[in-house]
């Protein structure tokens, strides 16, 4: 027999990713490749007005129209679909799909053409004619609390969607003791306070939204593909309001081009899609254009923060309040509401903070829906947080890494519960600040900054420490299950497929998770396959989102391929007469170990699994096996980044001239990837904290609706990105992997804020709200843009 | 792109586009990269009912030096613009703007006819245009007409061209000290305040200057009180500082939009033109 290669193990490894052959040549299969034949395609009317009632639809136009096969108004759609469910616990007032009575946001439909190709549904929907009675709109969210000039839902007064909702030190189900959180303020050298808006986002995936219902009546079945995050909860709520059950509906996410949080929720269109289709026995499609992208798919962020917070002289934090009012637009989505609640949570960052008071409360406003944008409530808390404690170095005249670094919890303090209480698994936050001042040369640095001050440039450093939840699960925490599902099956040829219900959208699964397949099994990792996205061939899952895939999906990949292992020893042990505890699996090969010519080829014992000519006592023939894994908490990766920013003094233009990062995501599975993931999250964290940010007008008309208005980051906005990781496991799941995917949103947005901040210092200024605008920062240099606190005026 | 229907007719020649146009009536559109009027027509902002492809002319674009003066074809993308030799030797300016024009994808398809018919107030091409004081040559029914840059834009998406002409090519004598000064919009790349200066020298002396204006106004214009600044004072910094001072005032009609305001956008005419300024004095010849 010929000697098998020697496989190295790929664990670890810098392993290109699978996926991008096929995404980057164009031949991928996107939801609008979909075809079936006899699909008609949706399209919506949309409100043009932020409030009003509707006084009349005329769908006589449109139906008018060659090529319209029906129309709907919201209150036809009403008749056989029932409100839209949301997934967290908090009180929703009615939402449906279209709106049949009073619109709330610009973009909110109010009928749904069916027609022959898309031009012609976009052509009828142009020629739905909607009367409105305007109402005043609403878009300041403090305003709105008021309860002037409007009231968006009558069951809401005051526009109050939760809260105030406390958090933090005292706080229990039997109310809310200050006691002491009072005494750390009243114990303090140094009180630093700030409002700070952290602004609203668009996610802006490359793909946008787009669904394909198609319910064949013959098989009382539906097949819906969606771009989503989560085929299976898309599955779930699409049975639950179609009136199917679950084994009647599949739900396939095909190649999906990013969601960054927004394909999690499942929508109107979609819900509108399947009942369609099952009314009309048609199959139906209906893709979003980038217009309608800005104004139905859910924004992030937008919140408000009133920070204070109380430290000695030496620089030790005593306590922390923190007052927030998030704006979460016109209605409840999926996990809307519950996105704040962690910006509570987080509150503590990576600080042994003794006594925190967090309350919030969530507004409802004539926007669109905000929910779950990369990173989802942690980089919130974390931009407070760190902001303050900024500001609290400059109060004290201390550098800005030692008042961090005198706070941190200490790394033999874990698991460590937080004054909001969050236990976190593991850290060693000194370990992470060290290497970042290390890699950006800090002193360096400082004395470049100063020097470059000397010639008159207004240079700046900025530095942050970040925590946040990933992996997110145990089922206690999430209304699905927080668990995550797996099946690995050795083929009859010795290949592998495996699936996971950890839907991947860009996060290279298909790569990872080979990997660590072909390490387990010692087999190449071009003969591992792993399928997902699909419900029909997954048997269960949750999604992808919460950066949960390889600490909730892997450790589900790697139990479920430890138990096929298992099982497949065993037939090798009947063909090899060894023991099945003295087998190694590598190279191809089942050995005995010591006794390498003793083996069997992997295909072969494959094989015989299938066929066993005498089977093993208690083994059933065949190599399937699967996992659900639950993990028995979240985990919490952190890291540290440094931003070096200048402004230019005549026009207010800031640039980044250095960013170092250094992430401890626990053990990496494949370091490139990270890294692409590191740098997307930078990307779109710098990205907040300099060009992006959907603004409205005061009549909730949106002023960023394109591409034109709204920026997005280029590569060549940004300078190399220096990487660096720490790695601190997390004991939570076998694999020790805490994830990744949004921790360079977190870390980077504060640190270039912070950035500005000190370029500005020289001009009295302490703080500055987001976007960095060049004219914003140009009115501080201008003496006109700053309060007497120090503030933004 | 979802935009109502049109038909779609490729022009084989300058007098096919004239004449498809006239035979359109009004509602006829010609399009060559389509970064302008494509974006309208996702919109339905434009819903013309014939698109005229003019991309595909023979001649139609090119840059060449013609008797001294530089040419550069309707239907010459950005890109070409700005990586042309020509251009990079005798004119600068002219390349150094279209290559801030958007992103790569932009400057790969879009073309200076397109970009100077479409008059978007925050277009990169009219100032340098006002400053190489450009000629456009238009082709309609009845022949040639040729139009001052400084007259071609008449207000906002405005220009001095009838709906069966078309923009065919530009010409001007180049200057070499003349450059092209932006501050960037962020989202569209589109100039929030765009300067570019031209400058005679003689004997250290500026013996005229043009310097227009885009981003900033309803439509582009010259700095005359910048220009008389000026004129007849040493080729120095000095005197393109104290100049460029006379920027933003008197101009009644700034833009102010999310990006920024009024109050902004003029005191930016200053400092960019004091940019485009010293970009074209560090041209001036030895």
């Amino acid at each position: 027999m010929a000697a098998s290669p020697v496989l190295p193990k790929l664990v670890g490894q810098r392993v290109k990713r699978r996926e991008d052959p096929r995404l980057i040549q164009g031949r991928g299969t996107y939801v609008d490749d979909v075809k079936i034949v006899g699909m008609q395609h949706l399209a919506f009317k949309r409100s043009d007005i932020a409030h009003g009632r509707i006084r009349s639809i005329d769908t006589s136009g449109a139906e008018a129209v060659a090529g319209v096969e029906a129309v709907f108004t919201g209150a036809q759609i009403a008749e056989f679909l029932g409100p839209m469910p949301i997934g967290t616990p908090f009180p929703s007032p009615d939402h449906r799909a279209v709106a049949s009575d009073v619109v709330r946001y610009v973009g909110e439909p109010v009928a749904v053409v069916v027609a022959r190709d898309r031009y012609v549904a976009r052509d009828a929907a142009d020629a739905v004619s909607v009367e409105y009675d305007p109402l005043p709109a609403v878009v300041d969210p403090e305003r709105a609390l008021t309860g002037e000039p409007a009231v968006l839902h009558p069951d809401f007064p005051n526009n109050a969607a939760v809260g105030p909702l406390p958090s933090g030190t005292g706080a229990s189900p039997k109310g809310v003791d200050d006691s002491a959180i009072d005494r750390a303020f009243s114990e303090a050298d140094v009180v630093v306070s700030q409002r700070m808006a952290n602004h609203r986002l668009a996610p802006t995936s490359i793909e946008p939204r787009g669904v394909v219902a198609h319910y064949e009546p013959g098989k009382d079945a539906m097949t819906i593909w969606s771009s989503t995050q989560n085929p299976h909860i898309l599955r779930t709520f699409i049975a639950s309001l179609t009136g199917l059950g679950q084994d009647q509906v599949r739900a396939i996410a095909p190649e999906v081009g990013g969601g960054f949080g927004s394909k999690i929720n499942i929508y109107g269109e979609e819900y509108v899609a399947a009942a369609l289709s099952k009314r009309l026995g048609l199959p139906l499609k209906w893709v979003e254009d980038r217009s309608e992208a800005f104004l139905s798919t859910i924004h992030g962020r937008d919140i408000i923060a009133y920070v204070d917070l109380a430290a000695r002289r030496d620089g030790t934090v005593l306590g922390l309040k923190m007052r927030l009012v998030a704006d979460i637009g016109a209605y409840n989505m999926l996990l809307t509401a519950a996105i704040p609640t962690l910006t509570m949570t987080m509150a503590s960052n990576v600080y042994a903070i003794p006594a925190i008071r967090a309350t919030l409360t969530e507004v409802f406003t004539n926007k669109t829906p905000t929910d779950a944008y990369r990173g989802a409530g942690r980089p919130e808390a974390i931009y407070f947080v760190e902001r303050a404690m900024d500001m609290l170095a400059r109060e004290l005249g201390m550098d800005p890494a030692e008042v961090r670094r005198r706070n941190f919890i200490p790394s033999d303090q874990f698991p460590f519960k937080t004054q909001t209480g969050a236990v976190y698994d593991s850290g060693d936050y000194a370990k992470a600040l060290d290497r970042a001042l290390e890699k950006a040369g800090w002193e360096r640095l400082k004395a470049e900054r100063d020097a470059a001050r000397a010639e008159g440039r207004l240079v700046g450093l900025g530095l942050s420490m970040y925590v946040e939840v990933c992996g997110v699960g145990p089922s206690s925490g999430l209304p699905t299950g927080g668990w995550e599902h797996s099946q690995v099956t050795v083929e009859r040829d010795g290949r592998v497929s495996a699936t996971t219900g950890a839907s991947p959208h860009g996060q290279g699964n298909e790569t990872t998770f080979a990997q660590m397949l072909a390490d387990q099994l010692g087999i190449p990792m071009e003969h591992v396959r792993i399928h997902h996205g699909d419900t029909g061939v997954v048997k269960q899952g949750i999604g992808t989102f919460g950066s949960r895939s390889q600490a909730v999906g892997g450790a589900a990949l790697h139990l479920a391929g430890g138990r096929v292992k298992a099982k497949m020893a065993k037939f090798a042990a009947a063909l090899l007469e060894a023991h099945e505890g003295d087998l190694v699996f590598e190279n191809g090969m089942i050995a005995v170990k010591g006794a390498p010519s003793s083996a069997k080829s992997f295909a072969e014992v494959a094989g015989y699994a299938y066929r066993p000519l005498k089977l093993p006592d208690g083994l059933e023939p065949g190599l399937s096996e699967e996992a659900f894994f639950e993990p028995s908490n979240n985990t919490y990766p952190f890291g540290c980044h440094i931003a070096m920013l200048e402004i230019d003094r005549d026009t207010g233009e800031p640039r980044l001239l250095r960013m170092v990062a250094v992430d401890d995501a626990g053990h990496l599975i494949n370091p490139l990837i990270v890294e692409g993931q590191i740098h997307g999250g930078l990307a779109q964290g710098i990205g907040q904290a300099m060009i992006e940010e959907v603004a409205y007008s005061d009549d909730g008309q949106p002023l960023t609706a394109s591409f034109m208005d709204y920026a997005i980051p280029r590569a060549s906005d940004f300078p190399r990105f220096e990487l660096e990781s720490t790695v601190t496991p997390t004991p939570v799941n076998p694999l020790g992997a805490k994830g990744v995917g949004e921790a360079g949103t977190i870390g980077s947005t504060p640190c270039v804020v912070s950035a500005a901040v000190d370029a500005l210092s020289g001009f009295g200024v302490r703080h500055v709200d987001m976007m960095l605008r060049p004219e914003r920062l140009w009115r501080v240099i201008q003496g006109t843009g700053v309060s007497p606190q120090g503030g933004q005026a | 792109m979802i935009p109502t229907a049109f038909e779609y007719e490729r022009a084989t020649s300058l007098d096919d586009a004239v004449a498809r146009l006239a035979a359109a009536g009004g509602a006829g559109k010609l399009i060559a990269g389509g970064h302008s009027l494509v974006p309208l027509m996702k919109l339905r902002l434009s819903e013309p009912t014939v698109l005229i492809d003019i991309a595909h002319i023979p001649d139609f674009a090119g840059i060449r030096e013609v008797n001294g003066k530089i040419e550069i074809g309707a239907g010459t993308t950005h890109h070409d613009v700005a990586t042309s030799p020509l251009l990079h030797d005798r004119c600068p300016a002219v390349a150094e703007t279209a290559a801030v024009i958007g992103d790569p994808q932009v400057r790969n398809r879009g073309t200076i006819g397109g970009s100077l018919a479409h008059a978007d107030p925050a277009a990169d091409y009219p100032a340098v245009m006002l400053a190489v004081d450009a000629d456009l040559h238009v082709k309609g029914p009845n022949g040639w007409r040729v139009i001052a840059a400084r007259d071609f834009v008449q207000g906002v998406f405005t220009v001095d061209l009838a709906p069966d002409e078309v923009l065919a090519r530009v010409t001007f004598a180049p200057v070499r000290a003349a450059a092209y000064a932006k501050l960037h919009q962020q989202a569209s790349r589109f100039a929030i305040v765009g300067v570019a200066a031209a400058l005679e020298v003689r004997g250290g002396v500026i013996a005229s200057a043009r310097v227009g204006l885009t981003g900033a106004a309803s439509s582009p214009i010259r700095l005359a009180n910048v220009e008389s600044a000026l004129s007849g004072q040493p080729a120095s910094s000095e005197t393109a500082a104290s100049a460029a001072r006379f920027g933003g005032a008197g101009i009644d009609d700034l833009n102010s939009d999310i990006h920024a305001s009024a109050e902004y956008r003029r005191a930016m005419i200053p400092v960019f033109t004091r940019r485009a300024l010293d970009g074209a004095l560090a041209r001036v010849a030895g």
